[in-house]
């Protein structure tokens, strides 16, 4: 069975990515999955154990001193050499920050192409098609690699369900460190608050505020009715612009894209450049005093209203019916 | 110091996008295009730098259509002191991996110290050529920046990674891309916009630079537009909305 290779991130605190599964299971539905993971001291038998559980048929473990103070590079060189060693049919990376740079260099470095912010992937005999979400989920475009190996970015969160589970065989390969034209990590800042609350991207339900909330103070009103959902947080860019919010939490063109069961959207006028990062949810609320705001025409459910007297009635309501 | 600041020209993203069906490429004639606001970002931290030493040289670089000539005239009226145009037919919808090759071939042919990017474009969010550039050209880049300080001995600057941020460093030359989180761009004065007509564009095509088409390429083989949204119910606040939304939510077992 034809190998498809996927880059595994791990933390600088050494856990796995949450992109993992995504990859694991995107890689099992075009061939055999290998995990490439690059770390400074061999892989614990924990690691190991759990790529397998997430569908890894084999691990490449590149160990490298470099791991952890030179950026990205050192992975660019562990998939170089696993596209020796394997001959894939495809590599795969999450899109995430280090992953498309890695997916970037790679392509270039072994004569590849690109497929970028892939959220489906199927296999048309044999040939590897990337289906893309384009346009804030506007056009749904499909595209191949002609001539080169297919290097997708796959968005995170995109991919459901997981690969079958495998026991995992390691091969452990030694990376020498490089230096040449090197970016140095000097630092890692981990962000503080670790919240409990779910993971935007991956989030069934999302409440989102905008700057209709009018301070970071009243943006507690958007975290009570997320608890009380169970939801993720998300904000629109004049919120995050007003400083009520961390920019992590910005939905739209230059932030998150999110594809929930239910999207809730308090004091956000929804601007085509919100829309575009949230259009694709199953079901959109909307709250809004301004009823002309272009969210309704979205929305299907708009109520017209003050949130500061809306959403505590609702929080009200859905707590009473949980009991 | 020489900063080359890459600029792409882009559909507005207040309006409505549309692709091609027949092509599967962006539909240049359906939407106003504009230089992509990040690069305007990427531009103005390059100005910064001449603000305070008056020896760098800004120039910046496109490649595109004709009409992408008009995002180096607002680059030059914000204050870039030269254009570098990459046009040529056989460039039509070129894919990242073509792109970044012209790219790379451009900017050897310029020369720089720091090539300065955004780190996404608003149209194709692929955040991929900066890298293959400096794959191309051997370089370090420093991507996805949310903060930078650019100085005659290297880039430093603090990356916004997945669960955190990283302190990140490189020796000249280098790439480096920002982020939405770096200021926002000046406003071309009347004085910028005069003298913009006065400074030089170059033009590039792919028989100057010599590059090679690439064997690999991607390749749209389908394209096809969701459907509109409906808009659903839409309630007036009487005092009964809120409870007519949760009764809604749990109809439809979303709570």
């Amino acid at each position: 069975m034809t190998n498809i290779l996927t880059l595994i991130e791990v933390s600088h605190r050494g856990g796995i990515a949450a992109s993992a599964r995504g990859l694991l299971a995107a890689a099992a539905t075009l061939g055999s999955p290998v995990a490439v993971v690059v770390s400074a001291a061999p892989l614990a038998d924990d690691d190991v154990a759990r790529l397998g559980e997430l569908g890894a048929v084999k691990v490449y473990s590149a160990v490298t001193a470099a791991a952890g103070s030179v950026l990205v590079a050192p992975a660019v060189d562990a998939l170089s050499r696993a596209v020796d060693a394997y001959r894939p049919a495809a590599v795969l990376t999450a899109n995430s920050v280090d992953g498309r740079e890695a997916a970037a260099r790679l392509a270039v470095r072994v004569g590849g192409s690109v497929l970028a912010d892939v959220v489906r992937v199927r296999s048309d005999n044999g040939t590897v098609v990337a289906q893309h979400s384009v346009f804030g989920g506007a056009y749904t475009v499909e595209s191949v690699v002609e001539g080169g190996l297919p290097v997708l970015t796959i968005r995170q969160g995109a991919i459901e369900g997981e690969a079958p589970a495998a026991t995992a065989e390691v091969d452990t390969v030694s990376l020498e460190a490089t230096t040449d034209a090197a970016t140095v990590i000097d630092q890692f800042n981990d962000d503080v608050a670790v919240s409990v609350r779910p993971e935007l991207r991956t989030a069934a339900t999302v409440v989102s505020g905008g700057r209709g909330l009018g301070s970071s103070e009243n943006f507690v009103l958007v975290e009570q009715l997320a608890d009380a959902l169970g939801a993720a947080i998300g904000a629109s860019r004049a919120a995050v612009d007003a400083g009520y919010i961390a920019q992590t939490a910005q939905v739209g063109q230059t932030g998150v894209s999110v594809s929930p069961q239910l999207y809730i959207a308090l004091g956000i006028s929804g601007a085509i450049q919100h829309r575009a990062g949230m259009q694709t949810a199953k079901t959109i609320v909307a709250i809004n005093k301004d009823e002309d705001a272009p969210i309704f025409e979205v929305a299907d459910f708009g109520i017209v209203g003050d949130i500061f007297t809306v959403v505590p009635k609702l929080i009200e309501a859905v707590k009473a019916r949980s009991n | 110091m020489k900063i080359v600041v890459l600029v792409k020209q882009v559909p507005d993203t207040a309006e409505e996008r549309k692709l091609d069906p027949a092509t599967g490429q962006l539909d240049r004639e359906s939407t106003d295009l504009v230089v992509d606001e990040i690069n305007e970002r990427a531009l103005e931290t390059a100005l910064r730098i001449k603000d305070t030493n008056k020896g760098t040289e800004v120039v910046a670089m496109t490649m595109g259509p004709d009409q992408a000539t008009q995002s180096l005239r607002k680059a030059l009226s914000m204050g870039a002191d030269s254009g570098v145009h990459v046009v040529d037919d056989s460039l039509s919808g070129a894919d990242t991996g073509r792109t970044a090759a012209t790219l790379a071939a451009a900017l050897r042919s310029t020369g720089f110290d720091v090539v300065v990017a955004g780190n996404e474009s608003t149209d194709g969010r692929a955040g991929v050529v900066p890298a293959m550039i400096a794959e191309h050209l051997q370089l370090p880049l420093l991507g996805s920046l949310i903060s930078a300080e650019i100085a005659d001995d290297g880039v430093r600057g603090v990356r916004q990674g997945e669960g955190g941020t990283l302190n990140v460093r490189a020796g000249l030359p280098a790439v480096l891309t920002v982020t939405e989180r770096f200021p926002e761009a000046r406003f071309p004065n009347f004085k910028g916009i005069l003298t913009a007509k006065r400074k030089p564009v170059i033009t590039l095509s792919v028989a100057d630079l010599g590059v090679a088409a690439t064997p690999s390429r991607s390749v749209v083989i389908s394209t096809a537009e969701r459907p509109p949204r409906a808009a659903g119910r839409k309630l007036i606040d009487d005092g009964d909305a809120a409870s007519e939304l949760a009764e809604f939510l749990v109809a439809n077992r979303l709570v």
